[in-house]
C-alpha cells in the first residue's frame, strides 16, 4: 500500500520545526506503524537524508517509549493500542497520515518525534512509591487484599506512563497519570503509611513542572493505550482534600 | 524515559512549593459553583411564581425584601445572598482565569492537526460560555434588578417589568435571553458533573449515573427560566 506522510520535523530544542511530506510506496498493512518509519528511515538514509527521531523500545505495548500523535490522536486511531501495536490495516490506501510529537510545554521537543519525558520521572520521585526495607521477598498472601481493591489497583498500575493522557489534554495536564499512581499505591495496604504526604508532594511535583489544571474533559481515558479510567482522578481529588484538611 | 538527574534536585520535593496546585483551585471553583447553581435553583423555582399571577410574584419578591422583619433592617437577607454570591462569583471567575492561563502555558504548540475525540460540547465550551453568561448577568442585573434597561422599570413591580421586557416587539430580548440560558445549561451540565469529579464524588460505578444527573439539572433549569419569556411571548402571561 501507498501512503503518505506529513511528518513533524525539527531539528533540535531551539528549532521552529515544521510538517514536511514524505511518500511510502512499499508499505504493507501487516507492518507496524513503527516499521513503517523504520522503512521510511532506510529510504532516507539511502538517500543521504536524516532519518526521522522517534522513541520506541519493546515494541510490544507494555514500555511506554513509544509517543507521536498519529491524525490528531496520540498512539492513533486504535483503541487501547499504543504506537508499536498499531498496524497499517487499520489505515486505508493514499492515505494522508499527520505525524506530530506530543505536545505540551513540560514535555520539550528533543528532536522532530521525540519529546523529553523526564517530568514524569521527576513527579514519580516526589512520592510515587512505597519505601520499604529491601531483603527477601515476602510471602505470597502474607498480607491480604481485598479482590476488588486488588483489581483496582491492578487497573490503575497498568499505566505504562506514557504521556498519552497530557498529550491529549486540552489543558495539558497529567492528572489521569497522576490518578494512576495515587489510586494505584493507595488501594493496597503497602501505600497506605505514605498515602497523605505522597498525595501532597505529587501533586505540587505535577504542577511544578508546569502541567494544568483538570477540567474533566475526559479526553485522556479515551487516549490511554492502556485504558486507565477517569475515576483515578476522582480518587486523586479526594486522597488530595483528605491529605490537606486533615494533616497537623 | 530515563532522563532523571539534571533537573531532578531542582524542582522535587515539598520545599519546591511555588504555585497553588491546580487541585485547590478546583476546589474553590466546585465551592463557588456549586453556591451560585444553589442560587439558579431557587431562582428558577421563584420565577414560576408569575404563573400565579401579578399579585403572586409581586408578593413574592416583597417578601424577600422583608424577611427578618422587624428584627432585621429591609432587604438583610437580600443584601447577604447578594455579597455571598458576588464573592463566590469573583473566586470561580478568579481561579477559572488562572487555570486557562496554566493550560495556554502547558500547550504552548498546538496540534497541527487535532480533531474533536470525546469533550463534550458542554466541556468545550466552559470557558467562552462563561464569558458569555457573565455578560448576561450584567445585562440581567440592569434589567430587572435596577430597572435601567428595562422598558417599564418600576422597583417592586415585577410582573409588569417581566410583561414588557419579553414584549413580542422586544423579541431580540427574548432571543438573547434564550441564548444565554441555554449557555447556563451547557455550563451546568459540565459543571456540576466536574464539581462531584472534583470533590472525588465520581467513581467508576457511579460516573454515568452522575452525569445524567447534571444533565437533568441542566435540563429543568434551562426549560424553568425559559417558560416565562415564553409565556410572555405567546400571551400566556400578560
Amino acid at each position: 500500500m501507498r501512503l503518505n506522510l506529513r511528518i513533524w520535523r525539527q531539528d533540535g530544542p531551539n528549532d521552529k520545526g515544521k510538517l514536511i511530506g514524505y511518500r511510502v510506496d512499499d508499505a504493507d498493512e501487516d507492518m507496524s506503524f513503527l516499521e513503517l518509519l523504520d522503512v521510511l528511515n532506510e529510504k532516507l538514509i539511502l538517500d543521504g537524508d536524516e532519518p526521522v527521531a522517534f522513541d520506541h523500545d519493546c515494541r510490544e505495548g507494555i514500555c511506554g517509549a513509544c509517543s507521536m500523535v498519529i491524525n490528531g490522536q496520540p498512539h492513533g486511531p486504535q483503541k487501547a493500542t499504543t504506537t508499536c501495536q498499531l498496524h497499517l490495516r487499520h489505515f486505508h490506501d493514499g492515505e494522508t497520515i499527520t505525524i506530530e510529537p506530543f505536545r505540551a510545554g513540560a514535555f520539550p521537543v528533543v528532536r522532530d518525534l521525540v519529546v523529553d519525558r523526564g517530568a514524569f520521572d521527576r513527579i514519580i520521585a516526589s512520592g510515587g512509591y512505597i519505601s520499604a526495607p529491601t531483603g527477601a521477598a515476602p510471602d505470597a498472601h502474607a498480607v491480604p487484599v481485598p479482590k476488588p481493591q486488588a483489581d483496582r489497583a491492578f487497573t490503575a498500575a497498568a499505566c505504562i506512563g506514557c504521556g498519552a493522557c497530557v498529550a491529549a489534554c486540552p489543558n495539558g495536564s497529567a492528572s489521569l497519570f497522576l490518578g494512576a499512581k495515587i489510586t494505584h499505591l493507595g488501594e493496597l495496604p503497602q501505600g497506605q503509611p505514605e498515602r497523605d504526604s505522597r498525595v501532597v508532594r505529587m501533586v505540587q511535583a505535577h504542577d511544578d513542572e508546569g502541567f494544568g489544571g483538570c477540567t474533566n474533559t475526559g479526553e485522556c481515558a479515551v487516549a490511554c493505550p492502556k485504558e486507565i479510567p477517569l475515576d483515578v482522578i476522582s480518587q486523586l481529588n479526594r486522597d488530595y482534600l483528605h491529605a490537606t484538611t486533615t494533616r497537623r | 524515559m530515563v532522563t532523571l538527574g539534571e533537573r531532578a534536585g531542582r524542582r522535587a520535593g515539598p520545599a519546591g512549593a511555588k504555585r497553588t496546585p491546580s487541585v485547590l483551585l478546583k476546589y474553590v471553583m466546585a465551592v463557588s459553583g456549586a453556591i451560585m447553581l444553589l442560587y439558579l435553583i431557587a431562582h428558577m423555582i421563584g420565577n414560576l411564581k408569575i404563573f400565579f399571577g401579578a399579585e403572586s410574584i409581586d408578593k413574592y419578591a416583597h417578601w424577600l425584601r422583608t424577611i427578618g422583619e422587624p428584627a432585621l433592617p429591609e432587604e438583610t437577607l437580600l443584601w447577604i445572598i447578594r455579597v455571598v454570591l458576588a464573592l463566590a462569583l469573583v473566586a470561580h471567575i478568579a481561579s477559572a482565569v488562572i487555570l486557562t492561563r496554566r493550560a495556554h502555558k502547558a500547550r504552548p504548540v498546538k496540534y497541527a492537526y487535532r480533531p474533536p475525540v470525546k469533550g463534550s460540547y458542554a466541556a468545550r465550551t466552559m470557558r467562552w460560555g462563561g464569558v458569555i453568561v457573565f455578560l448576561f448577568v450584567v445585562y440581567h442585573l440592569l434589567d430587572l434588578t435596577t430597572g435601567t434597561l428595562n422598558p417599564h422599570g418600576v422597583q417592586g413591580e415585577v410582573h409588569a417589568n417581566v410583561v414588557a421586557d419579553f414584549a413580542p416587539g422586544r423579541w431580540y430580548v427574548t432571543l438573547f435571553y434564550a441564548l444565554a440560558v441555554i449557555a447556563v445549561g451547557f455550563h451546568v451540565r459540565h459543571g456540576l458533573w466536574s464539581g462531584l469529579q472534583t470533590f472525588g464524588r465520581s467513581s467508576a460505578a457511579t460516573q454515568h449515573t452522575l452525569q445524567a444527573v447534571a444533565l437533568v439539572v441542566a435540563v429543568v433549569l434551562v426549560v424553568g427560566f425559559l417558560s416565562v419569556p415564553f409565556a410572555v411571548l405567546t400571551g400566556l402571561v400578560a
